[in-house]
């Protein structure tokens, strides 16, 4: 069995953008994301599997899916 | 296999907001039960719960999710640029509040008797629609009526403008320029700490 370098994807927040609607963090299967101070979502990269649901269910498209070493 | 997240008990409040509409159309009277959608986020936000409302509770949103989203009522699109600008949001914003103190200042109007009472919800600040069947009886006071045919006005304004944008781009587009999210959200920024 061969070890590669995995990439994986995480979700990145546009935090400027963010409405801090929180339909992000009523989607996520793992409780991965959060609203901070109530401002703009942030993500707990340890948590995020990279399902990309969030990223589909924000009206404001202010998250991205982003490749991460791993 | 899919994932999802976990179900709570305020993941229903959608109910009451749809039974919340429904009410306006049997007894106007109902609709002041909507002063609780106003002060409830807004008392959140201002006692440290920060966006509680809208990040839990909020029953509208909720709906929106569940006619876009589940019941597939959405094209899924991205909302246009200038939608969630910020001086978009902040513009709507203070249209909304202009018109609301429009609409306060027509119940005063009724109240003081420099106005009669229109029976109608106003639809796009614009359209009024004749709304005489869910009129209260005549041993209400008329500008507890005003008020509520002006605040359902608001309320169902809002609803309509919402499902438009969720049929035209995500569910939950009205998230983007709700003027009670860009409320909670501007006294978030202005509360949270510093450095
Ligand atoms: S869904 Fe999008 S806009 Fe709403 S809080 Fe999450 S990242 Fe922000
Ligand atoms: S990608 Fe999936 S796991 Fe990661 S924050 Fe978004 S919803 Fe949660
Ligand atoms: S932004 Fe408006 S509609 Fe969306 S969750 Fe918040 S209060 Fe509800």
């Amino acid at each position: 069995m061969t070890v590669q370098s995995r990439k994986r994807k995480k979700a990145a927040v546009d935090q400027g953008h963010c409405v801090a609607c929180g339909c992000c963090v009523k989607v996520c299967p793992r409780g991965a994301i959060s609203v901070a101070y109530g401002c703009y979502a942030q993500v707990d990269e340890s948590a995020c599997v990279g399902c990309g649901l969030c990223a589909k269910a924000c009206p404001a498209d202010v998250i991205e899916m982003k490749e991460v070493e791993g | 296999m899919t994932v999802k997240a976990a179900k709570h008990w305020y993941d229903y409040l959608w109910i009451l907001s749809t039974l919340y509409l429904a009410l306006g159309f049997v007894n106007i009277l109902f609709a002041w039960l909507g002063l609780l959608c106003f002060f409830i986020p807004l008392l959140m936000a201002l006692l440290g719960k920060e966006k509680g409302y809208c990040n839990r509770y909020c029953g509208r949103g909720q709906l929106f999710a569940l006619l876009g989203g589940q019941l597939g009522l959405s094209r899924n699109r991205p909302v246009p640029r200038w939608l969630k600008s910020r001086w978009f949001r902040y513009a709507f914003l203070a249209f909304f509040m202009t018109t609301f103190f429009l609409m306060l200042l027509r119940t005063y109007q009724v109240f003081t008797g420099a106005g009669n009472l229109r029976e109608a919800v106003t639809l796009l600040w614009t359209i009024q629609l004749p709304w005489h069947w869910a009129a209260p009886g005549t041993g209400v006071t008329p500008w507890v009526a005003q008020f509520a045919f002006g605040f359902y006005s608001v309320m169902f304004t809002s609803t309509v403008l919402g499902l438009v944008t969720m049929v035209l781009f995500k569910p939950r587009s009205w998230c983007v320029y709700c003027p009670m999210g860009t409320m909670t959200q501007m006294i978030c920024q202005v509360k949270r700490p510093k450095g």
